[in-house]
């Protein structure tokens, strides 16, 4: 049994890339993730990524940004400590927009920079995955998981076949991993 | 993905059902304003007709101006992928000499032909339109009804210099927008960069102008209603009103063109980018309300509260809350999502709510300065408005008709507004 874990094709061209990706899938060859240092139009579609759920988690930040401030000056200006301040009533709505709305907008914003970083493990203090360091540099790398894609040596030779100028067997899944 | 199948040579035909439903709303329009001045028999049925035809005036001159400011800031990003629909504003474009016409129609009548009123118990001749500072005798130290506020502001409030600002400043968007659309057009037959260039220099020149100009044409036309009050936001506020609503006009029309078989080129990453451009734009209209509302709301000087007290009669005050359902809370939740900016159905009822919205926004702007608490609501405002949008919507599409095509085919971004993909 052969003890390499990933195979990875390398391009130069994110043309071939694409290529590569097609003949992949005519054959049937699950593909793991693709690396890019660019982005690719239309490789979500080809690839069947699904959409991200970004947007759902800066709507609940939102959310959570609004009910924050929302209830700290309500408790400290309307219930806790009620001031007379133009001879306005305590709970004058107007007041309570500006604010809301800026807190609104800092917890989306903060908080979709957070959860991006936390689900991509670029987060201070996660190691980052990297499969191969050239993918951030001038690399395009397939990656197929070499565990039940049998026989190696095909996959090879389709990747070679699509223009790979390299193809690595690894033994482990992330070299940025210590 | 492919852009090989789509025939740049396709012309609008206007014709069939398009047509015919336009001049029935004509004939509709032109029933309800002969209905408001000589059928309707209450008491201030004038008034209210002129003021409905100030509004639809004001909101068809708004649209086509939109449709100018929309090209301009096309051309000054240098933006590739609005190029694919960029004859809809040019559309507009074409149709604003015709709205300013009209607008000045408008104001001329109701600013010449007067009508006998009492004010603060002297018989005065009030025009139908503008009567807080064009009736005879307010600037006038000697006359019973002299008012020092309306004297004071005289400088600007008089008919020759407000009629000739709004000649001027509409006559200019008008030429403005001509020669956007007559560079476009040179580009097709022509080709090459020159035009395309000569577009970019109009642009910077008229976004200058505009940017200066229509706040004052905002002063002059609607604020002037209720002459003792003013806000210095109120021209921002008007922009972003007749920017998105113009905005919404743009995606209906491209949208119900796709729907009849033409533009087969726009895909949906053209109809999300409009999108995010008039949900951007309604969050905008909501920001400078609002900034306008707090700051009266919070200074509490009775000068300048006077025009929400009004607004918050029980006359008004249902309608003031449903403008800010209409422009600012629809538009948030039905095109916050992606999905939801991609898909026709969704844009296309947006587009409407947010048409109906602005349609009431202006109403909230005119009828208290106008018909102050004697506001109605019946035949003559619907029909003024079916009146209109027929009238706009034959002349726009007519104008359409005449392009040699349906795309500005040898614009310099044109492959790249055909490729626009986003996500």
């Amino acid at each position: 049994m052969s003890s390499t874990k990933f195979i990875l094709g390398c391009f130069d061209d994110p043309d071939q890339m694409m290529d590569g990706i097609g003949k992949l899938q005519k054959n049937s060859i699950p593909i793991y993730d693709v690396y890019s240092p660019m982005p690719i139009h239309g490789i979500e579609a080809k690839l069947g990524v699904k959409e991200s759920r970004l947007g759902y988690a800066a709507f609940c930040f939102g959310c959570l940004g609004a009910t924050v401030i929302f209830s700290i000056v309500y408790y400290t200006l309307v219930h806790d400590w009620p001031m007379n301040i133009g001879g306005k009533p305590h709970f004058a709505m107007p007041n309570f927009v500006p604010f809301t709305f800026e807190w609104t907008i800092l917890f989306t914003a903060f908080g979709m920079v957070l959860t991006f970083f936390f689900a991509t493990h670029l987060a201070p203090g996660r190691a980052p995955r990297v499969m191969d360091l050239r993918a951030t540099d001038d690399r395009f790398v397939i990656a197929i998981d070499a565990k039940g894609n049998v026989p190696h040596d095909d996959i090879t030779k389709i990747l070679k076949d699509a223009g790979a100028v390299e193809v690595k067997h690894n033994e482990r899944k992330y070299v940025s991993y210590e | 993905m492919s852009t090989h199948q789509h025939s740049f040579d396709e012309r609008f035909e206007f014709a069939g059902k398009a047509k015919t439903f336009s001049l029935a709303a004509i004939v509709i329009g032109v029933i309800g304003i002969l209905y408001g001045f000589l059928v309707d028999g209450s008491e201030h049925h004038t008034v209210r007709t002129f003021s409905n035809l100030l509004l639809m005036s004001y909101y068809f001159v708004g649209v086509c101006v939109a449709g100018v400011f929309f090209l301009a800031y096309q051309y000054m990003a240098q933006s590739g992928w609005s190029v694919s629909f960029l004859r809809i504003p040019q559309a507009f474009a074409k149709v604003l000499g015709i709205a300013v016409v009209f607008l000045l129609v408008v104001v001329a009548a109701g600013l010449l032909l007067k009508h006998e009123e009492m004010h603060e118990g002297h018989k005065v001749m009030a025009p139908y339109l503008y009567a807080h500072w064009a009736t005879p005798g307010l600037t006038d130290p000697k006359s019973e009804i002299y008012d020092s506020i309306i004297a004071g502001k005289s400088a600007f409030l008089n008919i020759p210099f407000f009629y000739g600002t709004l000649v001027i400043f509409l006559g200019l968007y008008t030429y403005f927008g001509s020669l956007l659309v007559k560079y476009s057009n040179n580009e097709d037959a022509l080709g090459g960069m020159v035009n395309y260039n000569k577009s970019f220099k109009i642009s910077a020149i008229f976004l200058v102008i505009f940017g200066f100009t229509f706040p004052i044409y905002a002063f002059g036309t609607i604020m002037s209603l209720e002459a003792h009050w003013f806000s210095t936001m109120f021209g921002w506020y008007n922009l972003a009103a007749v920017h998105v609503s113009g905005l919404a006009v743009i995606a209906l029309t491209l949208i119900i063109l796709k729907q009849n078989g033409y533009f087969s080129w726009v895909n949906e990453s053209h109809l999300q980018d409009l999108g995010k451009v008039i949900f951007g734009f309604s969050i905008f209209w909501t920001y400078v309300w609002f900034a306008q509302f707090f700051l009266t709301w919070y200074a509490n000087m009775p000068e300048e509260s006077v025009y929400f007290y009004k607004r918050w009669e029980p006359e008004y005050k249902w309608w003031f809350w449903l403008n800010i359902g209409l422009n600012f809370v629809a538009p948030l939740f039905m095109l916050m999502k992606n999905d939801d900016k991609r898909s026709m159905t969704r844009m296309k009822i947006a587009c409407i709510i947010i048409i109906i919205g602005h349609w009431l926004d202006y109403y909230l702007m005119i009828m208290p300065g106008t018909m102050e608490n004697h506001r109605e609501f019946g035949i003559t405002e619907l029909f003024t408005f079916i009146g209109f949008a027929g009238l706009f919507t034959f002349l726009m599409l007519s104008a359409l008709s005449k392009f040699e095509s349906l795309i500005p085919k040898k614009h310099p971004f044109l492959e790249e507004s055909l490729h626009h993909h986003i996500q």
